[in-house]
């Protein structure tokens, strides 16, 4: 368990470390692009700001209306049995689909059970080892009109739904 | 899709709170939504700009092509039909590597010429090859090694530490790669 912790808390500065080592080897001007990179994720984070407002109010108005409730209520029954967290069910399907929309959701989670919960811990490491299958799916194949796709999505769908699994696993062992 | 789904979602949230009682929370949540929504950008103007200048020094430094000079041999095992050199290794190397630093924006033009390249190959121009298919699959098996966002809106919502799931996320990324790669092969062999 404290290698885990271990390894989450050494990702980042070794990206840092290594990036920046490979960087200046090469004589780059490191801050400077930087600076030039981070201009880009600023206008970024500008530019979705109005995707973000407007995802956040739909799902709010969702969860203040009760309706995300019923919906996990009603997937209660089926999602239980399993081991699954019937409030993460719609998060999951939506992930599928909108990266957008299931951030949306995944927010509306936190702010409802906190990202140190059970819950919001596995929602957090399922949302980093999920795909938006549905969307890259279209993208790319209506790029090159192939309407045949040879179980593509079958493999997509399943490998996504074994890194579900194994965050439940992985959330349960740790956190559990 | 988000067009539907957006006024959908807010239409059923009053149909609900019409039956639920729970009317006069609308409003209350419309407003607060879009003030949080706010105050969320403002850590992600941090957070973000941080990690894309990071990636952008790694990307000027040569850093993607370095590494998909290098994935060469991983490549040919993953794509047997392309053989030893194929125009197509370059896109699709490059789509990886953006994908598994979390570059988003770079990953999807590549990958569409790769899937562009691999279409010209096409006996069969309507179906997938299973070149594609294998690339396909790993791309959307999740490859992204530090979802930074992720930890951002941890961060934002008083996590005592928002970093500590970028371990079980790496490793479980690493699982569901192998697991695309291992299923495609499966296909392969058994000639589908």
């Amino acid at each position: 368990m404290n290698w885990m912790i271990f390894l989450s808390n050494l990702i980042v500065p070794l990206t840092f470390a290594g990036i920046l080592l490979y960087a200046i080897s090469k004589k780059m001007p490191v801050y400077d692009h930087f600076v030039i990179g981070a201009k880009d994720g600023f206008s970024t984070v500008l530019q979705i700001a109005p995707t973000i407002i407007g995802l956040m109010v739909a799902v709010g108005m969702l969860r203040a209306s009760g309706a995300l409730d019923l919906l996990s209520m009603a997937i209660k029954p089926v999602a239980e049995p399993l081991g699954y967290p019937s409030e993460a069910v719609p998060l999951t399907l939506m992930r599928l689909v909108s990266s957008s929309a299931a951030t949306g959701l995944l927010l509306d989670l936190f702010e409802s059970y906190g990202p140190d919960s059970f819950l919001g811990r596995f929602i957090s490491i399922m949302m980093s080892c999920t795909e938006t299958v549905f969307y890259t799916m279209s993208i790319y194949f209506m790029y090159i009109k192939v309407t045949k796709t040879r179980h593509t999505l079958t493999g997509a769908l399943l490998a996504n739904l074994v890194g579900i699994i194994t965050a439940l696993w992985l959330t349960n062992y740790l956190y559990g | 899709m988000l067009n539907f789904l957006w006024g959908g979602m807010i239409l059923l949230a009053i149909v609900v709170a019409v039956f639920t009682g729970n009317m006069a929370a609308l409003t209350n949540a419309a407003i607060d939504s879009a003030r949080e929504a706010i105050m969320l950008c403002i850590t992600m103007l941090g957070v973000l700009s941080m990690w894309t200048g990071l990636m952008t020094v790694a990307q000027k430094a040569g850093l993607i092509s370095a590494l998909s000079r290098r994935s060469k041999p991983l490549l040919r095992y993953l794509f047997p039909a392309l053989g030893r050199n194929h125009p197509a290794h370059e896109p699709i190397a490059t789509n990886f590597i953006a994908n598994i630093l979390g570059l988003g924006w770079a990953a999807t033009p590549s990958g569409l010429k790769a899937m562009e390249i691999l279409q010209k190959d096409n006996p069969e121009p309507n179906t997938a090859t299973p070149t594609m298919r294998m690339f396909m699959v790993i791309n959307m098996s999740s490859l992204q090694l530090v979802t930074i966002s992720v930890v951002a809106y941890r961060a934002q919502y008083g996590s005592a530490n928002p970093s500590e799931i970028i371990g079980p996320g790496l490793i479980i990324t690493i699982v569901t790669t192998i697991f695309a790669v291992a299923f495609c092969k499966a296909l392969e062999r058994f000639g589908k």
